[in-house]
């Protein structure tokens, strides 16, 4: 059925669909209309789940995990400044081994208070051991939430959906949404093997000695490292059912491209304009959208920048003290080939100010024209 | 000594939930509470332990001493985390399991107050135990608001004791009008046991306050700490009673002639430091804490 839908309503009308069980939540803009909706759901009985209104994040997150934990689908949203005062759970939820799906909707952090889009609230949480999966469109975002408890299921590790807010949190796109009898037949009931159970009385997450605990860390990397293939064979499994698919990254023109962007997030969805608009002019010019961030899909990454001589990589993010997080990514990814190109960084769009097609253009060809950056970090549009 | 308890006759169950291998320091008051509290709720009970000396007593990976499930969580989370497994067990159709959240005073009084007070405005159905040792004695006996005023702690030396009272935590959860908030201590099992009982039988959030002497940080001889839990209530400095719906006061013991305060502290060295004037003080303040308490109790409501 095909129906007129926000982002965040996408994210509800998904987890809807994928059944989860626990929801708990607190609110925070531009998050608040995911569970909003959700709570009707639950309210009307369209969908059978306990939704817990906890008194923050911090405390959604521990209700989560420990539903999780106890043998029930567990789903939360956040932003933000939520997402940041869950920071120690998010550690907790990869510890523990829970399958907790979160949406978050990418928002600047404080000071000075912004509600708008950037992505430094999920990517300050790049180390803590999520899957975090970047949108570009409201059909995305519906089909990467029932994709994620799948994921997230398979190899027992959380998943972060992540969108942009207001861009996409709160604007309306048409959204195909698939029956019930379709997603039960992909997704099908959770079904944790080792669980909290008064029949078989162990202990969960207790003290760990030296001897024990690299071990459960390394497990964990290895968790990561498969789920790249799962990521990518429940995608295809997806397009089976539903003939939609997305892919760990997805390449755009990139063939024979010379300068190849990457982009994450909407910002991809004005760069695919532009790309077209520089190829009918005949340019080389080519877009890699970076979906999955975590775990990074390494080998797709440098088999397709490796052909291009120019990579510029678009942040809407900054790690302080170094530059763009996206371009620091890719630039590990590709160190160590032989010849690989170079990478131009450019922040842009910090706090939620526009990028346009204008912005996007001027990048490109300024990665196009210039032998080297003028710098390891190029700021567009900073007004001093 | 007016004495309201439900049962005279009574023997503590047989059954034990609790076993050897812990690790709990001798006369620990939290490691006894424990195994107390596990024979009173029985097998269908799962366990969750925040950052406490309970993280350690029960045992260290892949060890455990319990025979319950236990589910390890952060500090402040035991509340919401008992709520969480609750709610999990409830859509799955397991509704005759009880959820223990099992923390210290520090994850109770201080960094856990706050999802405590989430879980009980919205009554969800777990019982709440908090083993009362009166400082941070797995960190190595820091203050906590549950210190007393005038105790030596390791952040409050003596010279420069506990200036400050320690927090009625029970009188916190009463005023969340929850369905049963009760006190209860080592010395009378019986009435532990009964309470815990209780509280598994009513619906909704349960709040029961366990006094549980720590020898280690209040310096005192292991072997007393029986004798220390029966002096705090005979000299009503942790009285027993019981609260339904926040109004209904029960005193389960109340002392015809209390023992001076004096006796209770000076079994303790933590309280060594104390001076003559410091122990009036004391006892001033236990004497309008009690007759507060016995005023409350013969409110009608």
């Amino acid at each position: 059925m095909k129906k007129v839908v926000t982002g965040n309503h996408a994210v509800s009308y998904g987890v809807k669909l994928a059944r989860a069980q626990v929801i708990a939540a607190y609110p925070i803009t531009p998050q608040t209309q995911v569970v909003e909706l959700l709570s009707e759901f639950c309210a009307s009985g369209k969908l059978n789940a306990k939704f817990i209104k906890v008194e923050s994040e911090h405390s959604a997150m521990a209700a989560c995990i420990a539903a999780s934990a106890s043998g029930a689908r567990a789903f939360t949203a956040t932003s933000a400044h939520g997402l940041a005062l869950m920071h120690e759970m998010l550690h907790w939820a990869v510890g523990a081994r829970t399958p907790v799906v979160m949406a978050n909707i990418n928002r600047a952090m404080g000071p000075g208070w912004s509600v708008w889009t950037d992505q430094n609230d999920s990517l300050a949480q790049r180390d803590v051991g999520w899957i975090q999966i970047y949108c570009e469109s409201n059909q995305e975002v519906l089909d990467t939430t029932i994709q994620a408890f799948k994921i997230a299921e398979r190899v027992l590790l959380p998943v972060m959906l992540i969108l942009d807010a207001f861009v996409l949190s709160h604007t309306s796109e048409p959204v195909d949404i698939p029956d019930q009898e379709q997603v039960d037949e992909f997704l099908p009931p959770y079904n944790l093997k080792t669980k909290l159970d008064v029949n078989n009385p162990r202990a969960y997450g207790g003290l760990t000695n030296p001897d024990h605990y690299f071990e459960l860390r390394y497990k964990i990397q290895k968790a990561h490292t498969e789920a790249l293939a799962v990521i990518k064979e429940i995608d295809e499994e997806y397009k089976k059912h539903f003939g939609r698919q997305y892919g760990l990254v997805e390449p755009y023109r990139c063939d024979d491209a010379k300068v190849i962007l990457v982009t994450s997030g909407t910002i991809t969805s004005t760069a695919r304009l532009v790309i077209d608009e520089m190829r009918d002019e005949g340019r080389k010019v080519g877009l890699l959208k970076y979906r999955v961030f975590r775990p990074t899909p390494r080998e797709i990454l440098r088999d397709i920048l490796y052909r291009a001589q120019k990579v510029c990589v678009i942040d809407r993010n900054i790690s302080f003290g170094h530059g763009g997080i996206f371009a620091q990514e890719i630039k590990s990814v590709l160190y160590g080939l032989p010849a690989s190109p170079p990478v131009y960084s450019f922040i842009i769009g910090l706090g939620g100010r526009d990028v346009t097609p204008k912005d996007i253009r001027e990048i490109i060809e300024y990665t196009y024209k210039e032998e080297t950056p003028a710098e390891p970090v190029i700021y567009r549009g900073v007004r001093l | 000594m007016n004495i309201k308890m439900e049962s005279r006759n009574f023997t503590i169950p047989e059954k034990e939930y609790m076993f050897p291998g812990h690790v709990a320091c001798p006369g620990c008051g939290g490691a006894l509470a424990m195994r107390l509290v596990l024979k009173a709720l029985g097998e269908k009970t799962i366990v969750v332990i925040p950052a406490c000396c309970w993280t350690i007593i029960d045992g260290p990976f892949p060890m455990h001493s319990l025979h319950v499930p236990v589910y390890h969580t952060a500090f402040e989370t035991a509340a919401v985390a008992a709520s969480g497994i609750k709610a999990a067990l409830e859509i799955q159709g397991k509704k005759d399991i009880t959820v223990l959240a099992w923390a210290g005073d520090g994850g109770t009084l201080d960094i856990g107050i706050q999802s405590l007070s989430g879980v009980a405005e919205r009554n969800d159905d777990i019982i709440y135990a908090c083993y009362d040792n009166e400082a941070y004695m797995n960190t190595g006996i820091q203050r906590s608001s549950a210190t007393p005023k005038g105790a030596w702690t390791t952040t409050t030396p003596v010279g420069n004791p506990k200036g400050e009272p320690k927090k009625n935590i029970s009188e916190i959860m009463i005023s969340h009008r929850i369905p049963y908030v009760a006190t209860a201590t080592l010395a009378y099992p019986d009435d532990l046991i009964n309470k815990f009982r209780k509280a598994q039988q009513i619906k909704g959030t349960k709040f029961i306050h366990i006094f549980a002497p720590c020898p280690t940080g209040w310096k005192m001889a292991p072997e007393l700490m029986i004798t220390i839990c029966r002096l705090a209530v005979l000299t009503n400095i942790f009285p027993l009673y019981e609260c339904e719906n926040g109004v209904k006061y029960t005193i389960n013991i109340v002392p015809e002639k209390p023992i001076p305060v004096r006796e209770y502290l000076k079994l303790q060295g933590r309280f060594s430091h104390l001076q003559e004037k410091d122990i009036e003080q004391i006892q001033k303040t236990v004497d309008f804490e009690f007759n507060l308490l016995l005023k409350k109790a013969q409110l009608i409501v």
